[in-house]
C-alpha cells in the first residue's frame, strides 16, 4: 500500500474522508443560459481570500498610528520587496471584491434566487455585503492621507444625522468628536479584527445555506425544465465547475496584476489634521450614489433637514431591500413584477447616480 | 458656631437687598447710553451742513454717501467736530456763525495742522483707537512734502491728497486710497504726472516701473506684506532714501542678503565709487525677479557693467554663474526622471522630498552670491549637487523598477495564459470521457 493510500485511510478512519469525497463527487451545478452568474459568488470569495492574504502581509509592516501609518505604507511601497504589488493588489482587490459582491447581489435578485426556501441565504448575503462595505470604509482611512482623512470626516459625519443615536454613533466611530489618531486605531481594529471575524462567520453560514439548499434555478428555466424534463442539464461541481471557476479566478488575478503594475494605488499626501479640506473630496465609488443624492437634496425638505432626510431614506431603502424576499411570495414562483421593478430602479439609480457624480 | 447654611441664607438676603441697587445701576446705565446717543442721534437726524453741501456744486459739494461710510462718521466725528458751527440750524447765519465756533475750510497749507489737532493728540486719539500712532504730523514736518509746504509750496501732498477729505476710509479697508494695493496709484496721482512734477525735475516713471516689478507682482497676488511706495520711502515722513541708506531700507526685508553684502568686497568698492548698495545691481522701482542670468558674463548679466575680461571679478562672476546653472540643471534633471518614474507608477515621494533640500541649497547659493565669493556659493552648490546625485540615482532605480514590474507582469501573464490553457485541456479531457 502506497503512502497516499495510507494517508487516505488514516484520514478516512478519523474524518470520514471517503464519505466527504463521495459527497463532493455527487454535488452538481445546474447548467442553463444564466449559469455564468454562478461564478460571481465564487469570485467574491476568491477575492476575499486575496484580501486576507495580502492584508496579513501588509500587517507585518503597517503601523496604525498618526505618526507611523502614512510612513509605514510609504515604506511598504518603496522599500519592502514586492510591497508595492501587495499593497496595490489589496487596494484594487478591495474595489473589485465590492464590485463582484454588488454584481452577485443583483444577479441573485434578478434570477429570483432568494425565493423560498433561500430567504436566509439572501439575508446572510446582505449582511456580508454590508460587512464588505464596512471593510472598504474602514480600510480607506488606514493609509492616513489627506483624501482618506477628509472622506472619513464626511462619511462619519453622516451618522450624526441619524435620530437619537446619531451623535453617539459618530463619537463611537471616531473615538471622539473629530477624526483623529484615535479614529485611525479604532478603524484599524475594526478592519483587521472585528470585520474579518464577523465576515468569516457569515461566509461560513452563507456557504452552509448555499450547500443546504443547492444552486437556485431561475423561474423561467425552472418552467422550461418542468415542461421538458429531458432538457435539464447538470455539471459536476468537482472538478468540472470548479475548474471553470478556477479559470475565472485566474482572469481576476491577472487583471489585478495588470492594475498593480500599470496603475499602482496612489499614496497621496500625508493627512494633516489642521489643514483645510482639499478640493474634490469624494468617497469611494461604491458610496458615490449616496453622496450624490445628499448633494442633490436641498438644505431643508419640509420639516426635515436635507441630510437627515437622505440618511433616513437610505436607511429605510436598505432595510426594505434586505427584506424583499419576504414580500416576494407569489404562488406561481415567478416572483412579483413590482419587485423586479424595484430592482431595475435600484440598479438604474445606483449606476445613474454614480456615473452622474463622476461625469457631470 | 453659625449654622452651615446661615451664610447661604445671609447671602440670599443680601442678594434681595441689592436688587434695588441693581435697578438703580441699570437706570444709570440707560441714562448714560441715552445721554451719549441722543446728541449723535439728533445729529444724524438733523445735519444742515450736509443738507446744503450735498446740493452744492464742486468745490463746495459734499457726497453724503462718502460721508456716511467715512471712518470719522463711523466713530461719531461729525461736520461740526472739525468745522465748528451749528448743524442743527437751517439758518446759514446761525449754522456757520463764528460765534458758534464755525471755522472755514482750511487752506492746503493749513490742512496738516488742521488734521493734527486731533491726530497728534495722543490723549484724544486714545478714546477712538489706542493703538493708532499720533506722530504723523511730526513725521510729515520732516518729509520732503512737509519741508516744501513750510517753504510755501502748496503743490506738495498734504493729508487730504492721499487720504481724501470727507470720505476717508480706514487704511485696512480695501477701498481706501492708502490700502497697500492702492498706495502706488495714490502716490502716482502726482508722481506719475509729468506736467505736475515738471517744476521738481524728478523722474515720473516710478509708477510704471513699479507696476512691472516683482514687488508689485507679489502685492497684487495677495501678499500684502510686499513693498509698495510707503514701505521704502515712509508714508507721512516720505523722503527718497539716500545712497548710504539704501541698504538699510532693503535690509528691513532682505536681511541675509544685506548681511552677506556687508561681509563682501562690494560694500567698500561701492562706497568708494559712491554707488548705492542694492540699487546698483537690482535698480529701485522696477526691480525684476532675479534670475541666474543676472550674474555672470553672458549677455544680460549685470557684472559686466563694471567688470572687464581678465579681471578677477569677471572670472568670479563667470564661475558663480556656472555653479548656479549646474545645480539648477541637476535639480531639473532629477525632477524630470522622478516625475517620469512617478507617472510609471513607482512611489518616489521620499526622493522628491529630498530634492526639496537641493532646491533649498540652490536658494541659499543664490543668496550667498551677495558675498560675490565663489567659495561661499560653491559650499551650497556642492551640498545641493550631492542631493541631486542621490535623487537622480533614485529616479533611475525607480524607472528600472517600473520596467521590472512590466516585465514581471508579462511573464506572469504568459504563465497565467498557459495555466488557463492547461485547465481548458483538463476540462476537455475530463468531459470527453463518458459520465459515471
Amino acid at each position: 500500500m502506497g503512502a497516499s493510500a495510507n494517508l487516505r485511510n488514516w484520514l478516512d478512519e478519523r474524518f470520514g474522508w471517503d464519505e466527504l469525497m463521495k459527497f463532493v463527487r455527487h454535488k452538481t451545478v445546474p447548467i442553463h443560459r444564466f449559469s455564468y452568474f454562478y461564478f460571481l459568488g465564487g469570485m467574491t470569495l476568491f477575492l476575499f481570500g486575496i484580501q486576507v492574504c495580502t492584508g496579513i502581509l501588509l500587517l507585518m509592516y503597517y503601523r496604525p498610528t498618526p505618526n507611523g501609518a502614512f510612513e509605514s505604507v510609504q515604506y511598504i511601497m518603496t522599500r519592502v520587496p514586492f510591497g508595492w504589488l501587495i499593497r496595490s493588489i489589496h487596494s484594487w482587490g478591495a474595489n473589485v471584491m465590492i464590485l463582484t459582491a454588488i454584481a452577485h447581489m443583483f444577479s441573485v435578485f434578478f434570477l429570483k434566487s432568494y425565493r423560498k426556501p433561500r430567504e436566509l441565504t439572501w439575508l446572510s448575503g446582505m449582511v456580508l455585503l454590508f460587512l464588505v462595505l464596512g471593510f472598504g470604509f474602514s480600510g480607506y482611512l488606514l493609509p492616513w492621507n489627506m483624501l482618506s482623512l477628509f472622506a472619513t470626516k464626511v462619511g462619519t459625519n453622516m451618522t450624526d444625522q441619524v435620530p437619537l443615536i446619531g451623535h453617539w454613533m459618530l463619537v463611537f466611530l471616531r473615538g471622539g468628536e473629530d477624526v483623529t489618531g484615535a479614529t485611525l486605531t479604532r478603524f484599524f481594529g475594526i478592519h483587521v479584527a472585528i470585520l474579518p471575524g464577523l465576515a468569516t462567520m457569515f461566509i461560513g453560514l452563507h456557504l452552509l445555506l448555499v450547500q443546504r439548499f443547492g444552486m437556485s434555478v431561475p423561474p423561467s428555466v425552472e418552467a422550461e425544465t418542468k415542461a421538458h424534463p429531458e432538457k435539464a442539464r447538470e455539471l459536476r461541481f468537482f472538478p468540472n465547475f470548479f475548474l471553470r471557476e478556477l479559470m475565472a479566478w485566474y482572469v481576476v488575478l491577472a487583471a489585478l496584476g495588470c492594475l498593480a503594475a500599470f496603475k499602482p494605488w496612489e499614496l497621496g499626501k500625508k493627512a494633516d489634521l489642521f489643514a483645510s479640506a482639499p478640493a474634490g473630496i469624494r468617497p469611494e465609488w461604491y458610496f458615490m450614489f449616496m453622496f450624490q443624492t445628499l448633494r442633490f437634496l436641498p438644505a431643508k425638505v419640509g420639516p426635515f433637514a436635507g441630510d437627515l432626510l437622505g440618511v433616513l431614506l437610505f436607511g429605510v431603502a436598505a432595510a426594505v431591500w434586505t427584506c424583499l424576499p419576504f414580500f416576494d411570495n407569489s404562488k406561481d414562483g415567478r416572483g412579483k413584477r413590482w419587485i423586479t421593478g424595484v430592482g431595475v430602479f435600484a440598479l438604474a439609480y445606483f449606476v445613474g447616480m454614480t456615473l452622474y457624480a463622476y461625469l457631470v | 458656631m453659625r449654622p452651615k447654611n446661615e451664610s447661604v441664607r445671609n447671602r440670599g438676603l443680601a442678594g434681595r437687598e441689592s436688587a434695588p441697587r441693581a435697578l438703580f445701576s441699570l437706570a444709570c446705565l440707560v441714562c448714560a447710553v441715552l445721554f451719549l446717543f441722543v446728541p449723535s442721534l439728533s445729529a444724524q437726524t438733523k445735519n444742515s451742513c450736509l443738507d446744503c453741501h450735498s446740493k452744492l456744486d464742486p468745490p463746495l459739494h459734499v457726497d453724503p454717501a462718502g460721508v456716511a461710510q467715512s471712518v470719522h462718521t463711523q466713530k461719531g466725528i461729525v461736520c461740526t467736530t472739525c468745522h465748528g458751527g451749528d448743524s442743527t440750524s437751517d439758518d446759514m447765519d446761525v449754522s456757520m456763525s463764528p460765534k458758534k465756533g464755525f471755522k472755514d475750510a482750511p487752506t492746503r497749507a493749513q490742512i496738516p495742522a488742521f488734521c493734527a489737532k486731533c491726530h497728534a493728540n495722543a490723549a484724544y486719539m486714545r478714546d477712538f483707537n489706542p493703538s493708532l500712532r499720533t506722530d504723523q504730523y511730526s513725521q510729515y514736518l520732516t518729509s520732503i512734502h512737509g519741508q516744501r509746504l513750510a517753504k510755501g509750496d502748496s503743490k506738495v501732498a498734504v493729508c487730504a491728497d492721499c487720504h481724501g477729505v470727507h470720505d476717508i476710509l480706514p487704511p485696512n479697508d480695501p477701498r481706501s486710497s492708502v490700502y497697500p494695493t492702492n498706495v502706488a496709484q495714490t502716490c502716482g496721482k502726482c508722481h506719475a504726472n509729468a506736467e505736475y512734477m515738471q517744476p521738481y525735475k524728478i523722474p515720473t516713471d516710478q509708477l510704471a516701473l513699479y507696476n512691472g516689478s516683482v514687488h508689485h507682482a507679489d502685492l497684487v497676488s495677495g501678499d500684502l506684506s510686499a513693498p509698495t511706495c510707503s514701505t521704502c520711502h515712509g508714508s507721512h515722513g516720505a523722503a527718497p532714501p539716500g545712497v548710504a541708506s539704501v541698504v538699510n531700507v532693503c535690509s528691513t526685508c532682505h536681511v541675509f542678503q544685506a548681511q552677506l553684502f556687508d561681509s563682501g568686497p562690494h560694500k567698500d568698492a561701492f562706497n568708494s565709487m559712491g554707488l548705492p548698495g542694492c540699487v546698483t545691481c537690482h535698480s529701485n522701482h522696477g526691480i525684476k525677479h532675479p534670475t541666474d542670468a543676472f550674474i555672470g558674463v553672458e549677455k544680460g548679466a549685470i557684472c559686466v557693467k563694471c567688470h572687464d575680461v581678465g579681471e578677477p571679478g569677471y572670472e568670479a562672476a563667470s564661475k558663480i554663474h556656472a555653479a548656479l546653472v549646474n545645480l539648477d540643471t541637476s535639480i531639473a534633471r532629477s525632477r524630470e526622471i522622478l516625475n517620469r518614474a512617478e507617472q510609471a507608477g513607482v512611489e518616489v515621494g521620499p526622493a522628491l522630498l529630498d530634492l526639496n533640500q537641493a532646491q533649498d541649497d540652490l536658494t541659499k547659493a543664490r543668496v550667498s552670491i551677495h558675498t560675490v565669493e565663489l567659495k561661499s556659493v560653491n559650499e551650497n552648490v556642492d551640498a545641493g549637487l550631492k542631493v541631486t546625485e542621490t535623487t537622480y540615482k533614485a529616479g533611475q532605480k525607480a524607472l528600472a523598477e517600473a520596467l521590472y514590474r512590466r516585465e514581471g507582469l508579462i511573464i506572469s501573464l504568459v504563465i497565467s495564459l498557459l495555466v488557463l490553457l492547461g485547465i481548458v485541456l483538463v476540462i476537455r479531457k475530463i468531459e470527453s470521457k463518458p459520465q459515471e
